[in-house]
């Protein structure tokens, strides 16, 4: 059997493992050795494929396939190269910090969010286009109810919508996908093989629309991405971490993945679009940050204008700006769970996340508060922590382009980091800092052990990419020499 | 010289070390722990600077840029990387020297100063975190890294001003400071970003080699709006030097500043933070001389427009901290100024060594100043000179070192001040006399508003004080005689011997006729200073009432943290940010939710149809099969 497979799996096991009790005790055993289960599984991954990359020029390895549906050429395909991985160890982190974030949830919750965790493992690990998006909806529908079961605020209005959005999106990505396999001459759903074919360029330009859109619904594309506040303060903290930690980054991934790397041609010619796109979300998302109130919207407005940037730097077609690309996924996805986790605990215990109602923080709950203030500066792009890298990597790799449209347009993207300090210090200022607002507060408790094993654990992870970047970067570079043949084609 | 690293790893070590240990750690053994690291540090630095400028630097008589210690950090493709590592050259070396002095009597002094704080440790492991930065930014071996290191300086700094968390105004401060710092350091970023994509390089050695001739031959050509490519990258590394620098109009942040604890206003907004834009302008300076030397010339006239501005606003402030704020702020400007009048190599490039020797002197007496303000605030408990006069019996050592502080500034021979102003003063005289004129009268006001500031506190009518004011305790009153004592001693080192714009060193002499006109303006300063302040009397109030409507405006900096408010709350919050969270909450996440509507109202209105009544049903298909047939029949 496939290693891949595993990643798989495990989730699977856990699910019908959780079926069998309701025994709390019982439930925080599987899940927690389950999800440590997969973590080992995302190292042996990663150790495995570096082996691997060190005697093999393939573009992906530890690659299998199995016929599923003959008639389709749908095959149980997988394979990574170095970006699948990275996605994978990302994914495996947040789920194992959402499950401590998590503790005090029931077992129906656990069964969804393992769905949730095949849907996303499955997808990562799939080189075949059918079942890519079988996994990819696999990962969308528990989201449903787990926002709309155990969220709060306006839940059902907002799983609804989330899911109705990202629904439709997926519709433009399931006609996207059969129109590649079509067009493509119909022989095969394999991305690797699609991508020795070529698609006609009348083709390409709708086929690449619905994709990019498609994918992009879920990657806070303006303006497809109002789901996203939405969404997130509804969810419940795990959720929350998970879907803007690693579901967002399906989209990125995705349109990585497919739109360009199946029709780079289409991407030349319509990136302008899609750029501008982009770009707003960039600027639009920071600047509509900056007077939020509540913290969770807060940190959504942020999660659209640095997973714009994601869709920005892709959309670069320069080799420098999509390693950052992946970086800031990376980046991204460490860091927003990081917030989501934050916010958890201290929404668990103020029953508040309006900054209006909040104040001095610092004083009641040291731990939790200088957590975020790093998450903070992570976000903001401070040197030694992750985003300064990714951030770096995408302007500097834009900026390579020698037509004044993406220079000028790199330079309005830049801008984000100013007004990203602004929104991040306004926050930390507000709840953190000053007098203790609330009296109540001043009885509330620090963090609880599993609240700190998740906090530490993805800041060690933030601080690991910013303080020594080269490792991943260079597994990211390398990964991308195919996507780039393919686009030098051109 | 690969030691020299140890000069940068040693305070990051303490900051890790103190700030995760902080729980366990008694705050006596981390005040004790964070000075001793710093102690290493600075022993390692005067080491450094023995054997760079006695034993290797030279080379054919020319100080070389050495490389003690270099790593690939990051790449950013086939040509580009980000590099860590440590780069020797006069600059540098004097920089190291400068920083670890400071910070290491900064330590000592807060050993007493902070005493009893909450958060005596992390204070300590934030001072680390401060001088790791800095010393990472000064030895720099290419832009990116100064940049880096850069960034968290700004942030140390913004976790320093913020130390009192809980203190409204020092939180508005600490997000100020940097905010406005990052929004220079945007043009910063810019720069490299043009200056990296034109050279193909980050690295100082290749950048400013050979009189920069790879920027020369990339960038003069490539126009945007008329201005070459190097103007560009130039200018916007200046907007991110006069950020940090605190040039007019991107000042505002460093008066606010002042709310951090007094050792750190000395160590960060007065010796060595604040000195980063002078020094980023004299790292790219060749750059700036033969790719863009317009510049140079906005350089000049920004830096004496914001010496004169600050020099008059420094008159009417009550606060002393604030006085020495705008002090620090004229002072810099100075500096800025002599490397704006400077040509390269030789005797025109005597504005650059001006520029350094000032930047060294001025570190130390205004360093010098800053504590002894703090001792000051110590002793009285306020910030207001109103509370303040006749401690000069209280507290002798601080009256005395504190005096030979504003004569050094004041530019009185024979204390440091003399001699660096002198140069700058001497360089501007032989550039562009306006500016010399400029200059000059900086310097009168400055002796004025300094001597204002000394007879308010130590002299005039003595207040009732609520408790007896007395001395400081020996560990911060030794600080001040160490830092008095270098104020004394060394404008004598032959400064142009050791660093000059080429490497190659010269002999400056001293300008007499330049020399007695600055001094002239200095005594007349301090002068009318006396005959104001030295006694209380009703002159001041009177003059001020004179000038009334200037003396308003200066007492308010001349409304610009109101244009600044007005700029952010008024266009960029309710214009910009406003507007977007409605468009986006009403517009498009309206639009979304009329779709939503849209498709039930229409699921709603088809509805009927599905009655469940057989008859209907009946009838609709009979009606459609006639329809049908006799289309079809039709067609």
């Amino acid at each position: 059997m496939n290693i891949l497979s595993v990643l798989v799996i495990i989730p699977l096991a856990m699910l019908l493992a959780l079926l069998v009790s309701r025994n709390r005790a019982y439930v925080r055993t599987v899940v927690t050795v389950g999800f440590g289960l997969v973590l080992a599984a995302a190292v042996a991954v990663a150790v495995v494929f570096l082996q691997e990359r060190a005697v093999s020029s393939e573009a992906m390895l530890l690659t299998s396939s199995t016929v599923w549906y003959a008639p389709l050429n749908i095959h149980y395909a997988v394979g990574v190269d170095g970006i699948s991985v990275l996605m994978i160890l990302l994914s495996s982190v947040v789920a194992i910090t959402g499950v401590f974030s998590a503790w005090n949830m029931e077992r129906d919750f656990f069964v969804w969010y393992c769905l949730l965790a095949i849907g996303v493992f499955g997808y990562f690990i799939s080189l075949d286009l059918f079942t890519m998006f079988l996994f990819y909806e696999v990962a969308l529908i528990p989201m449903f109810l787990l926002i709309g079961v155990w969220g709060n605020g306006k839940k059902e209005y907002a799983a609804m919508k989330l899911t109705l959005m990202l629904m439709a999106g997926s519709a433009f990505l399931l006609t996207g996908i059969l129109g590649i396999y079509f067009t493509a001459g119909g022989t095969t759903m394999n991305i690797m093989e699609l991508s020795q074919m070529s698609i006609p360029m009348n083709h390409q330009y709708w086929i690449f629309s619905l994709v990019f859109i498609g994918f992009g619904v879920l990657g806070a594309l303006f303006p497809f991405h109002t789901w996203s506040p939405d969404g997130h303060a509804a969810a419940p903290t795990s959720v929350s971490m998970l879907h803007a930690g690693v579901l967002m980054k399906l989209g990125g991934y995705g349109c990585f993945r497919v739109a360009i790397f199946l029709m780079p041609q289409a991407a030349h010619e319509l990136s302008w679009i899609f750029l501008i796109l982009t770009g707003i979300s960039v600027v639009y998302g920071a600047y509509g940050a900056v007077l939020q109130t509540d913290l969770k919207y807060i940190n959504a407005y942020s999660s659209v204008s640095h997973c714009g940037l994601v869709l920005f730097a892709i959309l670069m077609l320069s080799r420098t700006a999509m390693t950052g690309a992946v970086l800031q996924m990376l980046s991204h996805g460490l860091m927003t769970a990081l917030f989501f986790s934050l916010i958890g605990v201290i929404y668990s215990r103020t029953h508040t996340r309006d900054i209006r109602e909040m104040g001095g923080l610092m004083k009641v709950m040291p731990f939790a508060s200088v957590c975020y203030v790093v998450a903070g500066f992570a976000s903001l792009g401070l040197p030694g922590l992750s985003g300064f890298v990714s951030e770096m990597t995408i302007f500097v790799g834009s900026f390579e382009h020698t037509d004044t449209f993406r220079r000028v347009l790199t330079i309005l993207a830049t801008t984000s980091i100013v007004v990203t300090a602004v929104y991040i210090l306004r926050t930390v200022g507000k709840v953190l800092f000053g007098p203790v607002l609330n009296p109540d507060h001043l009885k509330l408790g620090d963090a609880h052990w599993y609240e700190r094993f998740s906090a530490v654990a993805l800041i060690l992870c933030i601080a690991a990419i910013g303080i020594w970047p080269s490792g991943v970067q260079h597994v990211i570079y390398e990964s991308l020499q195919p996507v780039m043949e393919q686009i030098n084609l051109f | 010289m690969g030691f020299t690293v140890y000069i940068i790893l040693v305070p990051i070590v303490m900051f890790l070390f103190l700030s995760l240990g902080s729980k366990w750690l008694k705050p006596r053994t981390a005040g004790i722990i964070g000075t001793a690291g710093m102690a290493v540090s600075t022993l390692l630095s005067y080491f450094t600077a023995y054997r760079y400028f006695f034993v290797e630097g030279q080379q054919n008589g020319v100080y070389a840029k050495i490389t003690a210690f270099t790593a690939e950090w990051l790449r950013f493709g086939d040509k580009l990387h980000i590099d860590m590592g440590v780069l020797l050259d006069p600059i540098s070396v004097m920089m190291l020297v400068v920083i670890t002095t400071v910070s290491l009597m900064v330590h000592l002094y807060s050993l007493g100063y902070m005493k009893g704080e909450v958060g005596f440790q992390r204070y300590f492991g934030l001072l680390s975190l401060f001088s790791f930065s800095m010393l990472g930014l000064v030895v720099a071996t290419n832009i990116f890294q100064m940049y880096i290191f850069w960034e968290l300086v700004g942030a140390s700094s913004y976790l320093l001003i913020g130390f009192y968390y809980t203190k409204p105004t020092a939180v508005a401060a600490s997000k100020k400071a940097f905010i406005v710092t990052r929004f220079a350091d945007l043009g910063f970023l810019i720069g490299i970003l043009i200056l990296s994509f034109n050279t193909g390089t980050f690295d100082f050695g290749l950048l400013t080699a050979d009189n920069a001739s790879l920027a020369v031959t990339t960038m003069s050509g490539g126009s945007f709006l008329g201005l070459s490519a190097a103007t560009w990258a130039m200018s916007l590394l200046f907007m991110g030097a006069a950020g940090k620098s605190a040039m007019f109009p991107l000042h505002i942040w460093l008066p606010d500043a002042m709310e951090g604890p007094t050792p750190v206003s000395a160590l960060i907004h007065a010796a060595t933070m604040v000195v980063a834009g002078v020094f980023l302008v004299a790292r790219m300076f060749p750059l700036y001389v033969f790719a863009a030397p317009d510049v140079l010339t906005l350089i000049t006239y920004v830096g004496a427009f914001t010496a004169l501005f600050a020099a008059v606003i420094a008159i009417t402030q009550t606060d002393i901290k604030r006085v020495l704020a705008f002090s620090t702020i004229s002072q810099i400007a100075y500096m800025m100024v002599a490397l704006g009048v400077s040509g390269m190599g030789g005797h025109a490039g005597e504005g650059y060594t001006a520029s350094m020797f000032h930047l060294f002197t001025h570190a130390f007496f205004k360093a010098l100043l800053f504590l002894g303000a703090g001792a000051v605030i110590h002793a009285v408990h306020s910030n207001e000179m109103e509370n303040m006069g006749g401690l000069r019996k209280y507290m002798p050592v601080t009256h005395i070192t504190f005096l030979i502080a504003c004569l050094a500034i004041s530019g009185i021979p024979p204390f440091s001040g003399f001699f660096s102003k002198d140069e700058i003063l001497s360089a501007a005289f032989q550039h562009d006399k306006f500016i010399f004129a400029v200059l000059w009268v900086v310097a009168g006001l400055t002796a004025f508003y300094m001597f204002r500031l000394y007879y308010r506190i130590f002299w005039g009518a003595e207040r009732r004080y609520d408790k007896h004011p007395h001395e400081a305790p020996a560990v911060m009153y030794v600080p001040l005689i160490v830092l008095a004592a270098l104020t004394c001693v060394c404008g004598m080192l032959p400064f142009s011997k050791f660093v000059s714009s080429d490497g190659a060193p010269f002999s400056a002499g001293i300008n007499w006729g330049i020399a007695s006109a600055s001094v002239l303006v200095g005594i007349a300063g301090i002068a009318v200073a006396t005959w104001f302040y030295k006694k209380a009397s009703d002159r001041p109030a009177r003059a001020a009432a004179k000038w009334a409507g200037f003396w308003d405006a200066a007492s308010h900096k001349f409304y610009m943290d109101e244009v600044w408010q007005f700029v952010t709350k008024k266009i960029i919050f309710r214009c910009v940010s406003r507007p977007i969270a409605w468009f986006d909450r009403h517009v498009i996440d309206g639009t979304m939710n009329a779709l939503g509507t849209m498709t039930e109202k229409a699921s709603e209105t088809i509805e009927p149809v599905q009655s469940g009544k057989v008859q209907t049903y009946a009838l609709v298909f009979v009606f459609s099969v006639l329809i049908i047939t006799v289309g079809v029949f039709l067609l």
